[in-house]
């Protein structure tokens, strides 16, 4: 057998997992932005209904939700299985990064909201230029733990036949019976990935910092 | 010759059951420094919130300038910048710098290009004596250069009345006196003020006027002379005597 076509066969199904977490994630951040700023801002039924999405999305396992809304998605429209999936786990992501965000609104003072007010700026421009700036800084810490879940949990699209690291693994482990040489560089890449982007996140934290005396 | 800036009728703010206070009414002349004083918990930030309509009063009314601002139809985002407010804690915003604390309400409230704000903003810091400091954060910069940002933050709106409450409350003693500095500078720039503090010698050197605030309604309000020697109600010498023992020194040495 040929170790470095083996390893080719399997880590080509790197893209599949990039495109897969660069569609997922960034949906799941603008959704999960969105859905915040109408849990916290929107009034109480609206944080009602936020917090009953929050709840509900979070307390099934994503493989199941990727089922469910993979058939509703593909139902209604026609979209691939790489498109479909990526949209679903990116829904589900939502719900993660809205109370992320949620969290880091609220741990901005109110002071801040009172203060951008008192000199005549709208609730709508003091959350934009005020609360939003300050909250997405907090945001970056937990957010790269979210980021790191969605690369890991881009493999379930695997079950929708999405060729895959970890289809691609299954498929070569079984036509070769090398399932440890197979799943251990699964396992490598996945880690790879995850690795370098919580890095560029730690970064990127580190650069936005806001200065300040010790 | 002296005109009404604001003028407050019968305000009265309740939280639930508990009157936090009742039917205030207090008029404050253009050019003019009054100072509101009092124990803690009679109302005075609140008093300050309801005029500038950050909090919402139960019932009475307010005018600057002659406009009715408690008006249903009043734009109260219009009215809030035309009234210059200073916080007790500051309240900088943590991710701007003091140039852009200060350009913030320019740029995104009165609309200015990014060179005007600038450069109207420098002048407002320079004001503060805090031009050399442009481009510290608030993290970076003591409580009381904080507080002078805050204050020109506050004017850069160009506003017909600055409120300040309680704005040395927060700070260590020695970084009073150069907040206190600004503000007897305002006034005597002709700065209409209307001032929540215990800084007694503040308020007897500069202040035109003092209001003795207890339990949500005003006990006696005049010149300070006339309230801290010959006030109608003896309650009224009582706490202003003691709140100089415990504040003023300080202030009539620096």
């Amino acid at each position: 057998m040929d170790v470095g076509r083996f390893v080719q066969y399997i880590a080509s199904g790197t893209a599949y997992t990039v495109s897969v977490t660069l569609i997922a994630l960034p949906l799941g951040l603008v959704l999960g932005l969105l859905f915040s700023l109408l849990y916290v801002y929107g009034g109480k039924v609206t944080a009602r209904v936020m917090s009953v999405y929050s709840t509900v999305m979070r307390g099934i396992p994503p493989i199941v939700l990727l089922f469910i809304l993979y058939f509703l998605v593909s139902g209604s429209i026609n979209l691939s299985p790489l498109l479909a999936g990526s949209i679903s786990l990116g829904i589900v992501s939502s719900a993660y990064q809205m109370e992320i965000i949620r969290g880091a609104l609220l741990s901005v003072s109110g002071g801040q909201m009172m203060a951008a007010r008192a000199i005549g700026m709208s609730k709508m421009s003091a959350i934009r230029y005020v609360i939003i700036p300050q909250a997405f800084r907090l945001a970056i810490c937990p957010w790269s733990n979210e980021a790191a879940i969605v690369i890991k949990d881009s493999s379930l699209v695997y079950a929708l036949g999405v060729p895959e690291i970890l289809r691609r693994a299954q498929l070569i482990s079984a036509s070769t019976q090398q399932p440890f040489l197979a799943f251990i560089t699964a396992g490598l890449i996945y880690f790879f990935l995850v690795f370098i982007t919580n890095r560029l996140l730690d970064r990127l934290d580190k650069r936005l910092r806001i200065p300040s005396n010790p | 010759m002296s005109k009404p800036i604001l003028v407050v009728k019968g305000l009265t703010k309740k939280y639930g059951a508990n009157t936090i206070f009742h039917d205030i009414d207090m008029t404050v002349n253009e050019g003019d420094t009054d100072v509101i004083i009092g124990p803690s918990g009679t109302g005075k930030s609140t008093l300050l919130r309801c005029i500038n309509l950050l909090t919402k009063a139960d019932a009475g009314q307010i005018w600057l300038d002659g406009e009715e601002i408690t008006a249903h139809d009043h734009d109260e985002d219009e009215v809030r910048a035309h009234i210059g407010m200073v916080f007790q804690n500051f309240l900088l915003f943590n991710h701007l710098t003091a140039l852009g604390n200060v350009k913030i309400g320019l740029n995104k409230v009165k609309k200015l290009s990014d060179q005007a704000a600038e450069q109207k903003a420098i002048q407002e810091l320079e004001r503060v004596g805090l031009a050399d400091r442009a481009h510290h954060y608030p993290g970076q910069l003591s409580g009381g250069q904080q507080q002078r940002v805050a204050i020109a933050r506050a004017l850069a709106m160009d506003p017909r009345i600055m409120l300040f409450d309680e704005p040395t409350s927060a700070l260590d003693p020695e970084l009073i006196g150069e907040v206190l500095e600004v503000m007897r500078q305002l006034a005597k720039d002709g700065m209409t003020m209307l001032v929540v503090t215990h800084e007694m010698g503040f308020a007897r050197e500069v202040s035109d006027r003092i209001i003795f605030l207890e339990n949500g309604s005003i006990v006696e309000e005049g010149p300070p002379d006339v309230l801290f020697y010959t006030p109608k109600f003896e309650r009224t010498r009582e706490f202003l005597w003691k709140i100089t023992e415990l504040y003023g020194k300080k202030e009539s040495d620096a």
